[in-house]
């Protein structure tokens, strides 16, 4: 995409250089995206857009340890980054001791550091356009009306350090979701997911997904609020595990503040939080999947530092048989609980142990119980519990003998993802899926199976279609 | 409407270093290519957006970052479809092919395009500016200065004994904007805003009960005297915190039932954006939002006819409020920034429009935008965002205590904690800060584990009566999201103490089934 005579390698090495504080880190993302969207079976908006972000930090040596200084900007220049090393150097000349000063990480290079960034463009969308087009047309006859969205996303970031560090990582997201409605607007359907290419994405099958959900909506069943056997397909088990990994901070479960919490002082690794064979981890390396290996933080927190820039990742077990293995940790973190350095990952996968077969097996074992599809707009009401809040959306189904006999009202549920592992009765294979809560903006590579849980917690009934 | 309008002329100037910058020749170039392609419509929308955020934890500042987002955009209408580029390489050569791509992404747009985009009209606006009511822009007060605030709020709340840990934080963002179209209209904008933040956390000894209690200081459209000019008494709140976290942990948990609600504006106000702001945006009526963000239970059928709530609810949009969030001079397609009516005596009369949408339903604004679009980058395309939505108080000079008293047995709620609707915007779940007993007309002290859970209609069809304008309280927030790709708002929204009778209260800990 770029076609001046800079590169990102370049802005990289010129900040470092620039820089006159003790050390530096120079960060840049080259990101390009295209998207489509769509409602009332025609193209709403789209887009094609570049961005080039550069974030440098910079280090200086206080009488009583290191302070930072981070300052992140839009730069296609030379000039642009060097006004971006001098407040970053102002900035940390400016500081005081940081709490969470490590020596930065030193040496490596990745072996494709000199390579070009690696663009998309809308022509990922060569072959999934015109069968859009196609499904629209198929739909408006069908008295289906489709909305959705498709999105390509590739960023190449660039993280170089005065310590010598020259890394390099290629992310490519892609994710589709297509919501489908009668024409009457009573009946809803949803399928969605992940994709790093958009080479296995028809959106004519999409449709046709969507057509027989909307099938199985024909017949309609009101049912009260109340503690239902549901069956948690592997869409909204990653609603509901994103959020158990989001609050797994070591910090604050040292702190007393998180479901991961001991009563008394400190964490819980080491217990039981759910039932033996349940596993959730994280691994840049898992196929499918695959993420940065290594961390790149622009500012600290909690659950991340600037001094741990480079730290390479590996796989990490949160949860390991049903163990509380790991939290997310800075290296300063976990200075402070004296646990294993184990810094976020952006992947989440979660296997039980034994689980065999997959959605259709579930739903055939049960008697009568829900089938959802996917939540929606959930949010934390107890930390403590980590008891969540949110809604069912686009097709609740009625499970009875084994099939699917119709659709239910749509329900606002009360949960805690922890609770839920130490509840489900059965498990399905993993496989990938797909977060409609958090997939399209935040977190979209997960893994999961469908759970079956035998009391879920349908707190009120929702009227919304 | 309320009083508390504002015209397009404030004390603060424009950004020098804005204005140095070549948005005027890039405009120009992009412009000039589109019309060139063919376009029919062509707009050009550069911005700059400074941020700031700084990180405080038990007196330690853990991390102070600015970012700067830089870049422009050319949206065009060709061939009936839109087509949007954006890019960040500031050269003419970059510009032309900027608009290039927007017109070659409307021709792939076209082939799946069934219904023709047009857009309604809105008069020319040539170069004009406006910047946002503020003193001093918190981007220049030494970062040094705002740390060493945020470290004494920390330490000041830690030295209580019920408070183990404490954190505060302050966001800063400065935002300019260049809009020019094939019309003639130019405009160039800034807006400060900015959000303190503080809380205190603690653990009770005997029950090992964790809780916090944050600051109630909204967001505001304003400069960094918000912190120093005393018009909001931070030394009061940071005192009340940590007494009132102390009474939090040791309070009673709460009786599940139905309770009448005395809602402050801390509270209230994020009820209003989820229950009656997202709710009567017209694209989500039009289902533009159904894979996403939701439809609207107000669909556009029930216009004049929906009865949203009681004769007391009158509900305004406004994107001309002094301090608001979304209070600007022009929106991001040249439109003029207006108020008008949304609820008047509880019925619905009004929505949020872009120019499609006021050129759709052109008997709701006279075929006129209202000035409801916003993209939060330049790489975004505008959208159909969220005007300051804001309830009115009544009249007369009814008191919060007044409305207490008016209560034999219920709840009064302040501060916002969590929340949740459905996408259709019926069924809602909030919680706040703190919950307090009302009993017999009086304040009875603190209960744990409460959230109200209600149908909107049902809600504000049971709101009794409003506070007098001496309880009218600009609240909001700066993290509101929407579309596909997510785009992030600012938002007011105003509103008197409230009371609502029979709302149901959960009990959140029976809830988890503990």
């Amino acid at each position: 995409m770029i076609t001046n005579t800079w590169t990102p390698q370049s802005l990289v090495e010129h900040a470092l250089a620039t820089s006159t504080a003790d050390d530096c880190v120079a960060i840049v993302n080259d990101s390009t995206s295209a998207n489509l969207r769509w409602a009332n079976n025609t193209l709403t908006t789209n887009g094609v857009i570049h961005g080039l972000s550069v974030t440098v930090v910079s280090f200086i040596r206080t009488g009583d340890g290191v302070a930072s200084g981070s300052m992140s900007g839009s730069a296609t220049t030379q000039a642009q980054v060097t006004a971006l090393v001098d407040a970053a150097d102002a900035a940390a000349r400016a500081g005081t001791a940081a709490e969470d000063a490590q020596d930065l990480t030193v040496g490596g290079s990745s072996a494709d550091w000199d390579d070009a960034p690696s663009p998309t463009d809308i022509h990922v969308f060569d072959t999934f356009a015109p069968a859009l087009g196609e499904a629209f047309g198929r739909a408006g006859s069908e008295g289906r009306v489709l909305y959705g969205f498709v999105s390509h996303d590739h960023t190449t970031t660039y993280l170089g350090t005065s310590t010598g560090l020259r890394l390099r990582h290629v992310q490519p997201t892609g994710h589709y979701g297509c919501t489908g409605k009668d024409t009457s607007l009573t009946r809803s359907a949803w399928v969605g997911g992940a994709t790093r290419d958009f080479s296995d994405v028809d959106a004519l099958v999409m449709d046709q997904t969507v057509a027989q959900r909307l099938g199985w909506a024909e017949r309609h069943i009101d049912l009260e609020a109340g503690r239902y056997d549901t069956i948690l397909p592997p869409s909204a088990v990653a609603d509901l595990m994103v959020d158990a990994y989001w609050y797994a901070g070591a910090r604050t479960a040292h702190e007393g503040q998180s479901v991961y919490s001991k009563r008394g002082g400190g964490t819980r690794a080491g217990e039981r939080i759910a039932r033996e064979g349940v596993t959730l981890f994280s691994d840049p390396a898992h196929p499918g999947l695959e993420c940065a290996p290594f961390v790149t933080a622009g500012t600290s927190d909690n659950e991340q530092s600037v001094f741990d820039n480079g730290l390479p990742l590996g796989r990490t077990d949160w949860i390991a048989d049903g163990f509380l293995s790991s939290l997310i940790q800075t290296r300063h973190s976990a200075g402070l609980t004296g646990l294993p350095v184990t810094p976020y990952v952006d992947n989440l996968g979660l296997t039980v142990d034994g689980a065999s077969g997959g959605l259709d097996d579930l739903v055939a074992g049960t008697e009568r119980g829900l089938l959802l599809t996917c939540m929606w707009y959930i949010r934390v009401v107890d930390p403590q519990s980590l008891l969540l809040t949110g809604l069912t959306r686009d097709g609740v189904y009625l499970v009875e003998n084994g099939e699917i006999t119709g659709a239910v009202n749509n329900f606002r549920w009360n949960e805690s993802p922890v609770d839920l592992l130490n509840r489900f009765t059965h498990a399905s294979e993993t496989v990938p899926s797909f977060s409609r809560e958090w997939g399209d903006d935040f977190f979209s590579r997960t893994a999961t199976p469908a759970l079956r849980v035998p009391d879920f917690n349908m707190s009120s009934v929702s009227q919304a279609l | 409407m309320r009083s508390y309008k504002f015209p397009c002329v404030t004390g603060a100037e424009l950004d020098p270093t804005f204005l140095a910058l070549p948005y005027r020749d890039l405009g120009d170039v992009s412009l000039t290519r589109a019309r060139e392609l063919g376009a029919s419509h062509a707009d050009f929308r550069f911005e700059r957006i400074r941020y700031q955020h700084l990180g405080v934890r038990d007196g330690v500042l853990q991390g102070a970052a600015d970012t700067e987002d830089l870049g422009f955009a050319v949206r065009v209408i060709h061939h009936g479809a839109w087509g949007f580029a954006a890019g960040v390489v500031l050269t003419p050569e970059e510009a032309v092919q900027v608009a290039e791509r927007a017109v070659a992404v409307a021709l792939v747009a076209a082939e799946m395009t069934t219904s023709p985009v047009e857009i309604a009209p809105e008069p020319i606006h040539d170069d004009v500016t406006w910047v946002s009511a503020y003193d001093v822009n918190p981007l220049h007060v030494p970062t040094s200065e705002k740390s060493a605030l945020l470290v004494d709020w920390t330490n000041r709340l830690r030295a209580h004994d019920a408070v183990q840990h404490a954190s505060a934080s302050l966001q800063q963002v400065q935002e300019n904007k260049y809009y020019a179209d094939l019309t003639g209209t130019r405009t160039t904008q800034q807006r400060i805003r900015l959000q303190p933040h503080f809380a205190a956390m603690g653990t009770d000894p005997s029950s090992g009960v964790f809780d916090s209690m944050s600051s109630i200081a909204p967001p505001v459209g304003r400069g960094w005297e918000y912190l120093t000019d005393g018009g909001y008494d931070w030394d009061a709140e940071l005192a009340e915190i940590p007494d009132l976290l102390a009474e939090n942990l040791a309070a009673p948990s709460v009786e599940a039932g139905t309770y009448d609600l005395v809602i402050h504006p801390s509270n209230l106000w994020l009820t209003i954006h989820e229950s009656i702001g997202h709710a009567t945006e017209l694209d989500r009526a039009l289902g533009y939002e159904a894979n996403y963000a939701g439809t609207s239970f107000a669909t556009y059928d029930k216009l004049n006819t929906l009865q949203y709530g009681s004769s007391v609810m009158n509900v305004t949009g406004d994107r001309t409020v002094r301090h608001g969030l979304s209070s600007i001079g022009y929106d991001d397609e040249g439109v003029a920034a207006q108020a008008w009516d949304i609820v008047r005596d509880g019925v619905l009369v009004g929505y949020q429009l872009d120019r499609a949408m006021g050129h759709m339903k052109a008997e709701l604004n006279g075929g006129r935008s209202n000035g409801c679009a916003y993209a939060d980058s330049s790489g975004h395309i505008p959208i159909q965002r969220m005007a300051n939505v804001s309830l009115q108080p009544s009249p007369d000079d009814t008191s919060t205590d007044d409305l207490i008293g008016q209560v034999e047995r219920g709840l009064y709620v302040v501060g916002d904690k969590s929340w949740s609707i459905d996408m259709q915007r019926f069924n809602f779940q909030f919680t706040g800060q703190r919950f307090f007993r009302i009993e017999d007309g009086q304040l009875a002290g603190q209960v744990r584990d409460a959230a109200y859970q209600a149908t909107t209609t049902d809600f504000w069809n049971s709101m009794a009566a409003v506070g007098g304008e001496d309880t009218w309280i600009l609240g909001g927030a700066f993290n509101c999201g929407k579309a596909q790709p997510g785009q992030v708002a600012a938002v007011s929204h105003g509103c008197p103490t409230a009371l609502f009778r029979e709302v149901r209260i959960l009990n959140t800990t029976h809830e988890a089934g503990h």
